[in-house]
């Protein structure tokens, strides 16, 4: 036996033979870590509003906010996606307007991809920092305001200081999520390469060419050490959240 | 006259009442464990309202439930000494003795009695008892305030630590002449401590 027929098929799988990323997995992965991090810095102030309004406030229909917030968690993400090409399209009541007021359509672009992964990994957020809101002991608001501190200055010096930790975690966990998103996105902007083909729909796309092997492999690999980092930093900051302190 | 207070407050199947007046010095409620002091001092401070009664401080109404006055708790200048210290955990001893003391304050001498100088750049959570209790009071008489309330602030310290403590408020109350408003169960702190004292 000589040549490649040497090489066993597992250095084969892990591109041993190709160690090097081409051209077209880094715009894959320089793609999926914009969309990430639009879709959580996007989210992130919504989500820590929804946060807090589900942690602190008492309104009617609570229970109903918090269901619609947790939506995306348990519906079939292929269902999410059609809603949102419902929603965005051309004749859309968000699309339409979208196009009528800027000229701009988010559907088959790298926006609209955001916008999928942010919706998806809403609730993910939303449920971490909610929980560091909870954990804020509340004795320590009574002691600012008794100081001085008007409700403004204590949500400024107090609450979010010491909830950081968990806005935090949530944040790196709806990254993760958005980096992963694949149902909703393949539906709502299909899968357009340098545009919407983010980790997954590509793994997806390479799974269905015959020597798509190797960059499935690497792909794959590559999605699972970043979310794995993410899990990590996110449980990390997580427990600093649960003993109350401060990150820096 | 410092304090003028009636109130009544139902919280659960408990009535909580208080009424009480007083001069010059320190003002002591005194009584077991479960009678509502506490929730006495968090009305008085604007953390927990009143059913009905009033708050006077001064001549000043913070609280009048007949005339709808309700001063926020952040307006009403009280230095609210906590049966534990909530102490910012976030923030070292210097920034928390400085939290109440508005923009671009200093430590002054003001607090050198409290003997917590060598203590500033520590986190609250290294403080011992006794320690974390002196940079609660000096946080609350840094913050400028028109009155004191101590709600057991000689719980749980040590015999040397209590001297210090009880010290240092007899200090505030003779020297600083801040009106003192304190909530104890021990019969031996009430006596040494109150001017006046009020069972409840």
């Amino acid at each position: 036996m000589d040549g490649p027929r040497n090489k066993s098929g597992v250095t084969e799988m892990f591109g041993v033979g190709h160690p090097m990323l081409t051209p077209d997995e880094w715009t894959i992965i320089l793609l999926s870590l914009k969309v990430g991090a639009v879709a959580m810095v996007v989210t992130l102030p919504i989500a820590f509003a929804l946060a807090w309004l589900l942690a602190r406030a008492r309104f009617p229909g609570k229970l109903l906010v918090d269901a619609l917030v947790h939506l995306p968690l348990v519906v079939p993400p292929v269902v999410t996606g059609w809603l949102l090409l419902i929603a965005f399209g051309p004749r859309g009541p968000i699309g339409g307007w979208l196009m009528g007021w800027f000229g701009v359509s988010v559907l088959f672009r790298w926006t609209g991809a955001a916008i999928a992964a942010g919706v998806m990994a809403l609730p993910l957020m939303v449920r971490a920092m909610r929980l560091s809101i909870e954990a804020v002991d509340r004795r320590l608001e009574g002691a600012a305001r008794t100081l001085g501190a008007g409700p403004g200055r204590v949500f400024w010096t107090i609450t979010l200081p010491l909830s950081v930790p968990g806005v935090l975690a949530g944040a790196v966990l709806g990254f993760a999520r958005s980096i992963g998103e694949f149902g909703a996105t393949i539906t709502f902007v299909s899968n357009v390469p340098g545009q919407t083909q983010t980790l997954p729909l590509a793994i997806y796309s390479a799974l269905q060419q015959p020597d798509g092997d190797a960059m499935v492999w690497r792909l794959s690999a590559i999605s699972v050490a970043l979310s794995l980092a993410a899990l990590v930093a996110s449980e990390l900051l997580a427990r600093r959240a649960g003993r109350g302190l401060h990150v820096f | 006259m410092s304090f003028d207070v009636i109130l009544s407050k139902r919280l659960g199947d408990a009535e909580i009442a208080a009424a009480f007046a007083g001069g010059e010095g320190a003002t002591v409620l005194f009584g077991p464990s479960g009678v509502g002091k506490t929730s006495v001092l968090n009305m008085v401070a604007g953390l927990l309202a009143p059913d009905s009664g009033h708050v006077r401080v001064d001549g000043d109404t913070l609280f009048d439930a007949a005339a709808g006055v309700d001063v926020a708790p952040e307006r009403r200048r009280a230095g609210y000494v906590f049966q534990e210290p909530r102490l910012f955990p976030h923030l070292r001893v210097r920034a928390n003795l400085l939290y109440g003391a508005g923009k671009g304050a200093a430590l002054d001498g003001a607090i050198d009695f409290l003997g917590i100088s060598h203590l500033l750049d520590r986190w609250p959570r290294t403080l011992s008892g006794g320690e974390a209790r002196r940079v609660a009071i000096g946080r609350a008489l840094l913050s400028n305030p028109r009155f004191l309330l101590l709600d057991e602030p000689l719980s749980s310290l040590d015999r040397a630590r209590r001297e210090e403590v009880m010290q240092a408020i007899e200090h505030i109350r003779d020297v600083r002449k801040l009106p003192i408003l304190m909530v104890t169960h021990d019969a031996a702190e009430a006596e040494r401590i109150g001017t006046r004292i009020a069972a409840m």
